[in-house]
């Protein structure tokens, strides 16, 4: 079933990038927080962003999300129509719409992502409301099997979020993303603030979800051994600029850039 | 002693101006939260700063007013707005529904049938119906816009989660107009029914919050819902005391400190009415019982 589906999304218009960046850039007066990235998304396809601190990784996601305007360069996406539009002139109707439908937006912090004082079953609910589902009995049976599929204990369907343990928020954030079958995921750091036991479960989990789904990521980290377990392709920037990119085995294993051997050889050995 | 002279209605008449074009506005679009520039009113907010404005803007010198206060007409809320009235605008007040041009009123929608020509002025303490689930007001303020109204029903589905139904029972989400969804201030959901397609015009002023909302005569209001659990109205089962209505909305009221209540009409004037037309309740002061107390 998981495969048929993604051979579907494979056949049907893998060949057709999904979302393109041409020339983006941000600047903040004299600051260039990113500068000139341009690159292609195909469906089902996991990117990697990664980089230090400061980097320009989450601007870019920003930008790619249409959450800020670029001050140079376009990002384009394609509409489940098919039609390539530029997302700067989408109305902000539509591409609110586009944001609780078609994408998943998974912060660091679950509490950003999450409204912690209703209940985890009205989180995983409220994108199906706001599309207009409106039998209770059908939104909770939803709610539920998504809970379940996140390894989530369904009989704490009706605890507030915040009664929960990091990890627990952090699935159940994916469950709220994932309910409305979006085409692409944004996570920003999905396991920062985790404990290592909990962050690997969470990748184990993230990397079923997106390989069932045939859901495409982007994944903005600076935890290489994510990089390596979620992603197909990496682009490594560095002072806003992207320094290098190609698959992630590929950049991780056999590095060109001289910071990219740095970021590499630094990792600490366990 | 020179008694301080007031304008009609005590606001002048620039302010008044200023009112009646929210006023119109929000008619023009039912249920859309018009700003307006509030003013200080001599009572406190809460108190029913936003109806009191309302009603001043609206008020001419033929208007005869009714203002009441959960229902009834003899609380001091209503009493001291129907006297601040009387004596700044020195209009005919009444308590009579049917013979009231403007009713002013906090929490209830009075229930005898209102007709044309009859305007329903509502105190509201927070018109915001996205308050409690959305705090900033830029984000509310841009889902009524687009129109963006999943989170009201995320309400519903926490009240079903948790009760079993939808436990909402005053203040209860309406649609207005089939676009804008409106908090109907805090009257009973009793009342959310007997606002769709009425012949009044009914008008919302929140004074501390500075907004103005309308509804205007012959227009849609439908409770929102759930398809599995739909809007259901709630009154106490029990007929009122004093006159018998089995119909009305009704006031528990306790007797004593041993358990035992009564149910009365919480609209005095229906009641009133009621019981001079010779209906009577369990726990009416027949005639027969006053002679034989005698």
């Amino acid at each position: 079933m998981a495969e048929t589906k993604m051979a579907e999304t494979l056949n049907g218009d893998s060949d057709q990038p999904l979302l393109t960046a041409e020339g983006l850039g941000k600047s903040y007066g004299h600051l260039m927080a990113c500068r000139d990235v341009s690159f292609a998304l195909y469906p089902g396809e996991v990117l990697a962003i990664v980089g230090e601190s400061g980097s320009g990784k989450s601007t870019l996601l920003q930008l790619l999300s249409a959450q800020l305007t670029p001050s140079a360069g376009s990002v384009s996406y394609r509409m489940r129509d098919g039609v390539m539009r530029d997302l700067a002139a989408l109305g902000e109707a539509e591409r609110r719409f586009l944001f609780r439908t078609d994408w998943g937006y998974v912060h660091q912090d679950p509490a950003m992502g999450l409204r912690m004082a209703v209940s985890a079953g009205a989180n995983v609910g409220e994108r199906l409301m706001a599309v207009g589902w409106n039998h209770y009995g059908r939104i909770r049976d939803t709610a539920s099997s998504w809970l379940e599929r996140v390894e989530i204990d369904t009989g704490r369907i009706d605890d507030a979020p915040r009664t929960y343990s990091g990890g627990m928020r952090q699935r159940l954030q994916i469950a709220r993303n994932l309910v409305t079958e979006p085409r692409l995921v944004f996570m920003d750091e999905p396991t920062g603030g985790l404990d290592v036991s909990v962050q690997a479960r969470l990748l184990d989990l993230m990397r079923n979800l997106v390989s069932e789904l045939g859901l495409a990521a982007i994944v903005v980290t600076h935890d290489l051994a994510v990089a390596r377990l979620l992603s197909h392709r990496v682009m490594v920037m560095k002072g806003g600029r992207v320094i290098e990119t190609g698959l992630t085995d590929q950049v991780l294993d056999d590095p060109c850039e001289p910071y990219t051997q740095l970021l590499v050889s630094s990792i600490l050995p366990a | 002693m020179n008694a301080p002279t007031y304008n009609f209605a005590y606001l002048d008449e620039q302010t008044k101006r200023m009112i009646r074009r929210a006023i119109l506005k929000a008619i023009a679009i039912p249920g859309y939260q018009v700003p307006f520039a509030s003013r200080e009113m001599p009572m406190p907010y809460g108190w029913g700063t936003g109806g009191v404005q309302v009603t001043a803007a609206i008020l001419g010198r033929d208007d005869v007013l009714k203002v009441i206060d959960q229902g009834s007409d003899d609380t001091t809320n209503a009493i001291s707005i129907r006297k601040f009235f009387a004596k700044t605008a020195g209009v005919a007040t009444t308590t009579s529904t049917t013979d009231a041009t403007v009713i002013q009123t906090r929490h209830r929608i009075p229930e005898g049938a209102l007709h044309a020509g009859q305007v329903l002025v509502y105190q509201v303490p927070i018109p915001e119906p996205l308050r409690f689930l959305e705090p900033r007001e830029t984000e509310t303020r841009r889902m009524h816009a687009l129109g963006e109204y999943g989170l009201m029903h995320v309400k519903l589905y926490e009240d079903i989660a948790r009760f079993g139904h939808i436990a909402t029972a005053y203040a209860y989400p309406v649609k207005v107009n089939a676009r804008y969804v409106m908090d109907p201030s805090p009257t009973p959901k009793f009342d959310n029914p007997k606002m769709d397609n009425c012949a009044a015009l009914q008008l919302f002023g929140a004074g501390r919050e500075k907004r103005i909302y309308a509804i205007p005569p012959h227009t849609s209001v439908v409770s929102l819902d759930f398809e599995d659990h739909p809007f259901t109205r709630y009154r106490f089962d029990a007929p009122c005391a004093l006159c018998g209505a089995g119909d009305s909305y009704l006031d528990e009221i306790v007797t004593d400190d041993k358990g035992s209540r009564m149910f009365v009409c919480s609209d005095t004037d229906y009641c009133e009415t009621r019981q001079s037309q010779g209906h009577r309740g369990s726990e009416s002061a027949a005639p027969h019982k006053e002679r034989a107390h005698g």
